[in-house]
């Protein structure tokens, strides 16, 4: 039983789609470790630390504007490391560096492609987003075009996007706590989602960002170390690193070079991470925490130094990894598979980072990044849970059946009872994807916030012509054609539901590069064709927009303390 | 806003120029970006070996410093922008706000 357990962990963990590696969850059945009371100890630590955050947040979330956006108070800097630390999840500090551990400099070119959007973001989007929005992104896309369709839209782009991040979180801390800290997957699963209601719910985005900005210093400095000992143990010298590297790894020198990869795939994909970025809810939502433009344009600066230098450091530590643990009898283990005998690391390719803290740090370090690992996925899911209690209690309730009439106290109330039933589905869907293969999910993610959520909100703000039944129907066409085509593809056809390998009808991994042209084409076209009197209006209200967009005058500002 | 204001900040040739410069700023460096990635992307679809080749006789390959080089100038890309925004289009933006008040 054991043994077929651990072989199914190391075949799913070989199967996995790069793409899901870089992004997504941990994968694939993992085996309960002995209890580790440093780590428990650790993680106890930040969880009271942050549970006083929240006591003293809960203090100052009075109003809609400060559970949504913390009183629109952060500054660019500290914003800036919270959105940061939206951007380093476990999987990607896991996930990466395992990506790197297996297959060297491969693992460098996924990360790329998450860091190249920001720029982006930063040059055509996030002043307009912050002049223009208040709350939620949905509040830029309905600018001037009807309340309850585009709301209601953006709603559902906002919770299909979290609902998917949220599954593959829930199950990823399950099992990574398994494996860090000895607790049932149950246990784990409960445990994340009650304090990520707490956070959200008493908290608001002030605690929401205090959690998320601690994480992240505390997981900067940890990689800080652990890539300093790296490179300090081969005397600094990158060229040693990778010398001792490509003698060990099994790929040798194939470790130093790109692997191989369908270019339509390479450029589909960089345009899910890129794009994709620029259309997740709970990113977006952090623009609206600072107090202007200016803020807002620091904090995609800080975050983009942070992000990158982050991914410098997972490729460190991944190189660190085959160096110091790889064929180290400590952290391998043999197990059957498939009637064979296997040599692996314990626990799988996603424990390099972590034993590579046992290695260089000892007991005490390694409980350190155990707690931070636990500590980044806690984070994360109540940012996630944030943005999906305001795309209901703002976008739906207020917007949409309030009719822009709800008073803020019945807001508030609605917020909360989301957040609560969040966590309750969070945790319910945890439990019930815990044998699924949901590698998938994130890719899907990425993939329906760059083909639904993103051409409606730039067109929005870029493009006059824009209607409202442009931006639904060609939204909505992108969303469907997102999830049609992953799950006619490889990652789901094949993968999930086990078909023959070269089966799937769709025969790229990532849609964006279609489903991303399908929704601006339709969006372009249904807007075209519309010759409603309403269109008329809308087209008439860009220009006052503009000015706004462009100036900040009229922008909701911070508010008063 | 009302229709003076925004009929003020429509007529004022600063704006024109804010909207000229910062437009023009914004998309250059985008393309840059996108250029310089999507360049990799290319490199690595159509001439992986490129990116293998030694850098210097050793193991390093071009690769690792091109990688290194793609995050960097992400960094030093919205650097430029920042620091342009921050000064240049923040005081002209100032000027519009305050002349639009009027």
């Amino acid at each position: 039983m054991k043994s077929w357990m651990k072989s199914a962990a190391l075949g799913s963990l070989c199967l996995l789609p790069a793409f899901a590696m870089a992004a997504g969850a941990l994968e694939g059945d993992v085996q309960k470790q002995a209890t580790n009371w440093t780590a428990i100890i650790m993680f106890l630590l930040f969880v009271s630390g942050t549970l006083y955050i929240t006591y003293w947040a809960a203090r100052r979330t009075q109003s809609a504007s400060d559970f949504y956006t913390g009183g629109g108070g952060i500054t660019g800097f500290q914003n800036g490391l919270a959105i940061a630390g939206d951007y380093m999840s476990a999987a990607s500090f896991l996930g990466i560096s395992a990506m790197v551990f297996e297959k060297g400099y491969d693992g460098l070119i996924y990360s790329m492609g998450f860091l190249v959007g920001w720029p982006i973001i930063l040059f055509l989007v996030a002043e307009r987003l912050r002049n223009l929005g208040k709350f939620t992104f949905a509040d830029v896309a309905s600018y001037r075009l009807q309340q309850t369709p585009v709301r209601t839209f953006a709603a559902t782009g906002t919770l299909v996007v979290v609902a998917l991040y949220l599954i593959a979180q829930m199950v990823g801390a399950g099992k990574l706590i398994q494996l860090l800290f000895g607790l049932n997957y149950s246990t784990a699963v409960i445990l994340v989602g009650v304090l990520m209601v707490l956070y959200v719910m008493f908290g608001g985005m002030l605690a929401t960002t205090w959690v998320q900005i601690i994480k992240a210093v505390i997981l900067l400095s940890g990689a800080s170390f652990m890539a300093f000992m790296v490179m300090a143990s081969v005397g600094f010298s990158p060229e040693v690193l990778f010398q001792k590297a490509t003698e060990v790894h099994a790929k040798g020198l194939a470790i130093m070079s790109p692997g191989k990869a369908d270019p339509i795939d390479s450029i589909s994909l960089g345009l899910a991470l890129m794009f994709g970025t620029a259309g997740l809810p709970h990113i977006l939502m952090r623009f609206f925490t600072v107090s202007d433009a200016k803020e807002a344009r620091k904090s995609v600066f800080y975050a983009t130094g942070f992000i990158g230098y982050f991914y410098i450091l997972t490729f460190i530590i991944g190189f660190g990894a085959i160096v110091l643990v790889l064929n180290q009898p400590a952290f391998m283990e043999t197990i059957v598979k498939d009637g064979k005998e296997v040599t692996q690391l314990l626990g799988g390719n996603n424990m390099a980072a972590i034993h590579l803290s046992h290695a260089v740090g000892g007991d005490l370090f390694y409980g350190f990044i155990s707690a931070v690992a636990f500590a980044t996925i806690l984070a994360v899911v109540a940012g996630l849970t944030l943005s999906g209690a305001s795309a209901v209690s703002h976008d739906l309730y207020a917007s949409v059946i309030k009719k822009g009439k709800a008073n803020e106290k019945d807001e508030m109330r609605v917020s909360k009872l989301t957040t609560l039933a969040l966590g309750v589905i969070a945790i319910v869907l945890g439990l019930v994807f815990e044998k699924q293969n949901i590698a998938f999910m994130v890719g899907l993610a990425f993939s329906i916030a760059a083909s639904a959520n993103f051409p409606v909100l730039f067109l929005s703000m870029f493009w006059k012509g824009l209607t409202t039944r442009g931006a639904v129907i060609g939204g909505a066409i992108g969303l469907i054609s997102a999830v049609v085509m992953i799950v006619l593809g490889p990652a789901v056809w094949v993968d999930v539901m086990g078909h023959a390998k070269g089966s799937a009808p769709f025969p790229y991994k990532n849609p964006a590069l279609f489903s991303m042209s399908l929704a601006f084409f339709f969006t372009w076209l249904f807007s075209v064709l519309d010759t409603s009197k309403s269109a008329e209006e809308e087209k008439a209200k860009f220009d006052a927009q503009f000015v706004r967009s462009m100036t900040g005058i009229g922008a909701s500002g911070a508010s008063k303390h | 806003m009302n229709e003076d204001i925004l009929k003020r900040v429509q007529a004022n040739p600063k704006f024109a120029e804010l909207v000229q410069k910062r437009s023009s700023l914004g998309w250059l460096l985008s393309i840059v970006m996108l250029a310089i990635y999507y360049g990799f992307i290319l490199v690595l679809a159509f001439s992986p070996a490129t990116l293998g080749a030694s850098l210097s006789g050793g193991v390093t390959t071009v690769g690792i410093p091109g990688g290194i080089f793609i995050i960097v100038s992400a960094f030093v890309l919205t650097g430029i922008y920042v620091r342009k925004a921050n000064t240049e289009f923040d005081q002209l933006n100032q000027q519009i706000v305050e002349e639009a008040k009027k």
